[in-house]
């Protein structure tokens, strides 16, 4: 059992919590993610670490409460518990010194983007940093980004904060000359920032999130196409070459079981 | 020449019904059957059917207390060998080990042993209750990596000796393939959980959540303070085709499929939160007992055609006969010498059908094996909406390729001493799939049990204590 020992609401749908895990706080590093199941009955689901403390014992987790299982986790209260939690899984992300980076987070995977920047801020990097939401009430860690940025941008969706849409991520381009980009967020907004690079030619790494059962390479169900070979994004990722991605495929890949969500979440709310 | 008795039946669920739900398939002996089938057992002088048992069953012993009608030492006097009985007496091969030796099978039936193992550690389960056996420790502190059949029985076999054993699990269950993997109506997975209660039971801590090489390393488990380690880490990663259109949807693994179907219950979503999707049409690549257990899941979810896609023929598939025989009569359809080339889908990227290849069968070579070969021109598609590929598992290496020093084949399986199942580290032991690629339980335990004693040796001179 894991117990959550913090808990806050960073935006109407948006939870953060810290949950108790010491062996997996000593380990975690940028990149990696845990696996959870909530209750005996409930399903093994992949999410992005966003922080840990080693010396609280604690690991960070922020989501969106947006099918079933992550509304369920939403509901749990300070004081209760996870009952399944695996981790640190994956590979971490190599954080050395790129010189000048360019970070692009989107959604609740701004958290995730933010512990990797502290690491990157620490091993010498100049960070710009662009920060996304659909609107302005989602988004999120916006003042602890700017900390650790030399440049710092906003964007929204629907322009109602900072910059309107991504498109103004090649003016950034054109502007100054990156070393490595790093990206966080919806796969679909990945796939957008890995184009743009690509015709910059500025190695890019994306943080994928497939749809995911045991975490450990036993399944095959976080299969992507990376560069015409298949990878397990649980074990050769889930960082990769965002150039190499076949993203359409793993967007489709992630769609699969959405009939069933639907299902468990009409059941579920007609609760 | 008197006329051998045959073997007593044992009753199974109609395929009919059974097809339509996960309850076990074979039902079992009642006491009266078990009498009936352990009188046939000649006691010989000299046991031939021991011999066939990698982990030495005493097998006329428990037989004899069958008879006696004695179920609950007969259990008892299994365990004192096997930790899992209740698993062996419906999983093993019997067929190809104990019951093969039996003499009564020079001239009619073996002796049904694996339904006698299973007959009396059901009545222990039934009518005796778990309890927690004060062992002295006086040994020393042994991490067993997986809790599959090979580090339950490491694990067991440790602690009966003395010694303090931490199991580590990356699952949120214990059992390995026995529970992830083979399927309810073959095993059921409160059996499974009673047999690791046992292991349990005799002071073995177990901890979930856990995967090695990631939570922490071999290295750091010695740091931590333990003496010896186990790697019973299995052969879990799944084997694809390398074709095209293998990774649409509908296209799975046979691990993930019986992943989500067993030990995450799928079949009673919504219920369980683990959804899973299957089509009409079903086709199940390969034939051992991975594919067999896949295609009859397949049924009881649904599917309205399930079928075995094999690139060799009838006599080739490597599936326990028992295993072809269940899904013959549950009405899956077999197409051997046949072999998938592309899957094909639709514009949504769902699977729709698989373009195959027929395939006959080379003249034997110098081994005598006989080798699929494609008929040029002979290619045509089969409809499908789900495809699940049970080709076969190699080892999963986070471990290997966490741990320095530790070597290992080209196939991923970890390089051992055979005599001791020590690796190339000193202090690190591995033994079960991860070593002889996916094989057998019985083979897993076989090795575990080798492990245990060549790890007890090892603690003991490590530290300096004499035997
Ligand atoms: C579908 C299916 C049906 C089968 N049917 C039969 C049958 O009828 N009869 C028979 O005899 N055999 C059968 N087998 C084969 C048999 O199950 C295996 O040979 C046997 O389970 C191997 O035992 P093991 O202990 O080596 O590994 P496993 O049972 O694979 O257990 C390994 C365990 O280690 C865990 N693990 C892996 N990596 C780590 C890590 N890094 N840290 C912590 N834990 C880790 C895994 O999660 C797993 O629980 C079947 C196999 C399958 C897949
Ligand atoms: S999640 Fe199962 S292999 Fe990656």
């Amino acid at each position: 059992m894991y117990e959550i020992v913090h808990k806050e609401a960073l935006s109407p749908n948006i939870k953060l919590i810290e949950v108790k895990a010491p062996a997996v706080a000593k380990k975690t590093k940028p990149g990696q993610f845990v696996i959870i199941r909530i209750h005996e009955k409930g399903e093994r689901f992949p999410i992005t670490i966003s922080n840990s403390n080693k010396d609280e014992g604690t690991i960070q987790l922020i989501f969106a409460e947006v099918g079933k299982s992550s509304i369920l986790l939403g509901k749990l209260n300070e004081g209760e518990s996870i009952l399944n939690l695996a981790g640190p899984l994956g590979n971490a992300t190599d954080t050395k010194d790129y010189g000048n980076i360019l970070c692009v987070g989107g959604g609740v995977m701004v958290g995730a983007l933010l512990f990797q920047m502290k690491v990157l801020k620490g091993s010498g990097n100049n960070i710009t940093t662009i920060i996304g939401a659909r609107s302005k009430d989602r988004l999120i860690l916006i003042d602890e980004a700017r900390k650790y940025s030399d440049d710092f941008y906003v964007a929204t969706d629907d322009g109602s904060e900072g910059r309107q849409g991504i498109e103004f991520l090649k003016e950034i381009l054109q502007q100054k000359r990156f070393d490595h980009v790093f990206t966080m967020g919806p796969t679909s907004m990945q796939k957008i920032v890995s184009e743009y690079t690509k015709s910059y030619n500025i190695p890019t790494t994306v943080n994928l999130f497939p749809i995911m059962v045991d975490g450990t390479g036993m399944c095959g169900a976080c299969r992507v196409t990376v560069g015409n070979t298949t990878r397990f994004a649980c074990v050769h990722g889930p960082d990769f070459d965002g150039h190499q991605v076949d993203f359409d495929e793993l967007i489709s890949r992630m769609r699969f079981y959405n009939p069933n969500e639907k299902i468990a979440m009409v059941l579920y709310e007609g609760v | 020449m008197t006329a051998i008795k045959s073997q007593v039946d044992m009753p199974r669920q109609e395929p009919n019904e059974r097809i339509k739900n996960f309850d076990e398939v074979a039902i079992g002996y009642n006491a009266e059957m078990a009498l009936e089938e352990a009188s046939r057992c000649l006691n010989c002088p000299k046991p031939q059917c021991v011999k066939g048992c990698p982990v030495e069953v005493p097998i006329p012993e428990f037989i004899k207390l069958i008879k006696e009608g004695n179920y609950i030492s007969a259990a008892k006097k299994i365990k004192e060998k096997n930790s899992l009985p209740a698993v062996c007496g419906r999983v093993c091969p019997q067929e190809d080990q104990c019951q093969k030796n039996c003499v009564l099978g020079i001239r009619g039936d073996p002796i049904a042993i694996g339904r006698l193992e299973r007959f009396a550690s059901d009545w222990e389960r039934k009518y005796s209750k778990i309890e927690k056996q004060e062992i002295q420790f006086k040994g020393g502190r042994v991490a067993v990596i997986g809790s599959g059949p090979a580090g339950l029985t490491v694990a067991a076999d440790l602690a009966k000796l003395g010694h303090k054993v931490t199991i580590f699990e990356s699952l949120h269950a214990a059992g390995g393939v026995l529970m992830y993997g083979i399927p309810e109506f073959r095993l059921p997975k409160e059996i499974v959980q009673y047999e690791v209660e046992y292991v349990n039971s005799l002071g073995v801590e177990i901890k979930l959540d856990s995967t090695i090489g990631r939570l922490a390393t071999i290295q750091e488990l010695f740091d931590d303070g333990y003496d010896a380690i186990f790697i019973g880490s299995g052969a879990g990663l799944p084997n694809f085709l390398i074709i095209p259109g293998e990774n649409l949807k509908g296209v799975y693994s046979a691990n993930e499929f019986l992943i989500r179907t067993n030990l995450m219950k799928a079949y009673k979503f919504p219920e369980y939160d683990t959804p899973i999707r299957v089509g009409k049409r079903v086709g199940v690549i390969g034939a051992g007992n991975v594919a067999m257990d896949s295609a009859r899941c397949a049924l009881r979810l649904g599917a309205e055609q399930s079928n075995i896609i094999y690139r060799r023929g009838r006599d080739e598939m490597p599936a326990r006969i028992e295993e072809v025989e269940n899904a013959e009569e549950e009405g899956i359809h077999f197409e051997f010498l046949t072999n998938p080339i592309r899957f094909i889908g639709n514009s949504r990227g769902f699977l729709e059908k698989v373009e195959c290849i027929h395939m006959k069968l080379s003249e034997p070579d110098s081994s005598g094996r006989r080798r699929p070969e494609p008929i040029p021109g002979s290619e045509f598609t089969i409809e499908l909406d789900t495809a699940i590929i049970a080709i076969g598992q190699s080892p999963n290496p986070i471990i290997q390729q966490t741990t320095q020093g530790l070597e290992t084949t080209r196939h991923g399986t970890i390089i051992v001493n055979e005599d001791s199942m020590e690796t190339k580290i000193p202090g690190v032991f591995a033994g079960g799939d991860v070593v002889s690629g996916a094989a057998t339980v019985i083979s897993a335990m076989g090795a575990g049990k080798l492990a245990a004693k060549s790890m007890h040796q090892y603690i003991l001179s490590k530290k300096g204590i004499l035997q």
